[in-house]
């Protein structure tokens, strides 16, 4: 029972989503694209607190809770959903954009959810939508997404579990700070922790976005990983333990992608590095920390938009995303390469970008909190950033050597959509005040003195340097790098192989005695039955008549005894 | 590299502005270290705050990140065809 007229700006995106299959053409890209502008109109329109409740069996139900860090993240889903949605307008799958609006909105859905029922129906729904949008890749997206659902549900599991602990030991499905003191809360910060990427279920990520289609990745990058950083900033806030994954994912992320040959593959690491920044900024837990791991999350999914848009706009011109085959389209896609450029400096925290104005602000948080080895490991991993992903993606897809490709510039409206969000990525560096005034919490932090920026810059053009010393020995070659997802992929057909011939082994084993039994048993029934056996003989009829009388005798004296 | 005759000889691509591009970058690194002279250090942890500290972290941090993970790649990598059948 919903008690007010204000609708959940989520709903508008889910029923757009639904309609969007029965409509088509123009009037398809039209819903597709108004939709989240009117989401995001709705988002500023919500007052403060809750507003929309519902009752669910015995369970009140709060549908929107409204603050400023609920606003942030839903306006930055809408802005991903409006930017994505213009790269997709030529997308001839109305299903993946159904499903990416349906996700989408259940992503903000998530966001202003007040208690821990309706979070749980809408991280469902996105667990669903968002497979749909992976198996949009097509035929060879099927297994990948089959692998991408099973990992989600079973983090949703972890959570409905963790919930249901929870309201029976507590009552309570409110979101709020939780401590991790009873096995629910754990169960519950897990279930977050699978879409977070975190280890042992980072895999997930560089399996399944990349073999979306070329405007599925865009849309997948944003929602899924940024909800759990969102949800976990609401629940577990100052959890140690979230400081040593970050740092995990940080270096995972770097040295995965450093090995990688497919660009969005590449990417698709730098979101699990990207992601454990937030963490260890969550799991610092100082307002300055919070502040900067939900404003990176912000820039983080616009920066990484333009790098997905960018690599997918060169996959559906040349129909390859791999290092090894890509190389010199600066000469013909110029603008593809300028805002995979300004995306790899956002993401590397280039001053003037939108990454300088966040990253720093956790690294800051680690230094003010006197954590020297966080600090340390996140200024390596910044140094890092460089290298594997702001440097690499753009000069083996745009420059390297020239492999005689010569395709046309993308669509207009994919440049549309890539000079929108790469002039966001430099329109927040250099106006830090504009995302500043949104955060949760009030900002004193001053991003920009000249201390800092000689100090990133030289941190990052030294970078730079090493960067074109090691540029023989970072080419990819033709290979992959084995993951956790090893143990559900490889492992199980190395151990269905070992079974196999265990199996055989055994079979041979019991069949070879069986054999031998039924040999032993050929040649007693032969030796009894067979020609000269003793029951193959002829008898004379005296034995009959003698056995007989024998039979009756017995029978006889029993009967009289 | 196309160094040679060929039409589409981009001047991004020319031997000549590729040294001009290395000598340009080397130099604004040079420019950027001193510029360390006019910056006034806040130290957190005592080494951070030494003179160049970000240029010579930055770089080493690259190499060392490069070298570990090409030595993680020995054990992980394997051909990209390795989970098709």
């Amino acid at each position: 029972m919903i008690n007010d007229v204000i609708i959940p700006p989520g709903f508008i995106l889910i029923i757009a989503g639904l309609l969007l299959p029965l409509l088509k053409g123009q009037l398809r890209n039209i819903v597709l694209l108004a939709a989240p502008i009117l989401a995001s109109w709705l988002v500023w329109a919500l007052p403060d607190g809750e507003s929309v409740t519902a009752e669910y069996l015995d369970y009140d139900l709060v549908l929107v809770k409204t603050d400023a860090l609920a606003r942030l993240f839903a306006t930055v889903f809408c802005l991903a959903m409006f930017a994505g949605g213009l790269f997709a307008v030529l997308q001839e799958k109305t299903r993946e954009l159904a499903a990416a609006l349906i996700y989408a909105g259940a992503s903000i859905c998530v966001v202003f959810a007040g208690d821990l029922i309706s979070l749980f129906i809408f991280w469902e729904i996105m667990a669903v939508a968002s497979t749909i949008v992976v198996w949009a890749g097509g035929e060879s997206a099927r297994a990948a997404g089959l692998r991408y659902a099973t990992i989600h549900f079973f983090g949703g599991v972890l959570l409905m579990a963790g919930i249901a602990g929870e309201i029976a030991l507590t009552g309570s499905t409110a979101i709020g700070t939780l401590t991790l003191d009873s096995w629910p809360r754990w169960l519950i910060l897990a279930g977050f922790l699978v879409n977070a990427g975190a280890p042992p279920f980072s895999s997930w990520l560089p399996d399944a976005y990349p073999s979306a289609s070329w405007s599925g990745a865009v849309f997948l990058s944003a929602f899924t990983t940024k909800t759990a950083v969102y949800v976990i900033m609401r629940t577990f806030p100052g959890t140690e333990l979230l400081i040593y994954l970050g740092l995990f994912m940080v270096f995972y992320g770097i040295i995965y992608a450093i090995l990688e040959n497919d660009l969005r593959r590449i990417l698709v690491y730098s979101i699990v590095n990207q992601v454990g920044f937030m963490l260890i900024g969550i799991g610092i837990g100082t307002e300055l920390a919070l502040n900067g791991a939900a404003a990176h999350a912000f820039v983080h999914i616009i920066y990484k938009a333009v790098l997905l848009m960018s690599a997918g706009a060169v996959m559906y011109r040349t129909g390859k995303t791999k290092c090894t085959e890509l190389g010199g389209l600066f000469r013909t896609m110029p603008l593809t390469a300028i805002a995979g450029i300004i995306g790899g400096l956002s993401i590397s925290a280039f001053p003037y970008t939108s990454g300088f104005i966040t990253k720093s602000m956790i690294s800051q948080s680690a230094a003010d909190a006197h954590i020297a080895f966080v600090w340390f490991s996140l200024t390596t991993a910044s140094a890092g950033a460089f290298l594997y992903v702001g440097l690499k993606f753009p000069w083996f897809t745009f420059f390297q050597e020239d492999r005689g490709l010569r395709p046309k510039e993308s669509p207009i409206s994919m440049q549309i959509a890539m000079s929108l969000m790469a002039g966001a990525c430099i329109l927040l560096g250099v106006f830090p005040s504009l995302l500043y005034d949104l955060l949760p919490y009030e900002v004193t932090y001053v991003p920009y003195s000249f201390a800092h920026v000689v100090f990133q810059l030289q941190l990052l053009l030294f970078a730079g340097l090493a960067f074109f010393i090691l540029l023989p020995v970072l080419k990819p070659g033709k290979t992959i790098t084995l993951d956790f997802d090893w143990l559900y992929r490889g492992a199980g057909r190395l151990l269905a192989k070992e079974f196999n011939s265990f199996t055989f082994g055994l079979w041979k084993i019991v069949s070879s005695i069986s054999l031998c039994f039924y040999r032993l048993a050929g040649s007693v029934i032969r030796k009894l039955h067979g020609p000269g056996g003793v029951f193959t003989e002829t008898w004379p009829t005296g034995i009959m008549a003698f056995w007989t009388t024998v039979l009756l005798g017995v029978y006889l004296f029993f009967y009289f005894l | 590299m196309s160094n040679n005759k060929n039409k589409d000889d981009h001047f991004l691509t020319r031997g000549s502005t590729i040294k001009i591009l290395w000598f340009g970058a080397l130099a604004s690194l040079f420019i950027l270290v001193l510029l360390d002279f006019f910056v006034k250090h806040y130290e957190h942890f005592g080494i951070e705050a030494t003179f160049g500290f970000a240029a010579w972290f930055g770089f080493l941090a690259c190499i060392i990140l490069v070298v570990g993970s090409k030595i993680i790649g020995a054990f992980f990598k394997r051909e990209e065809t390795y989970y098709d059948q």
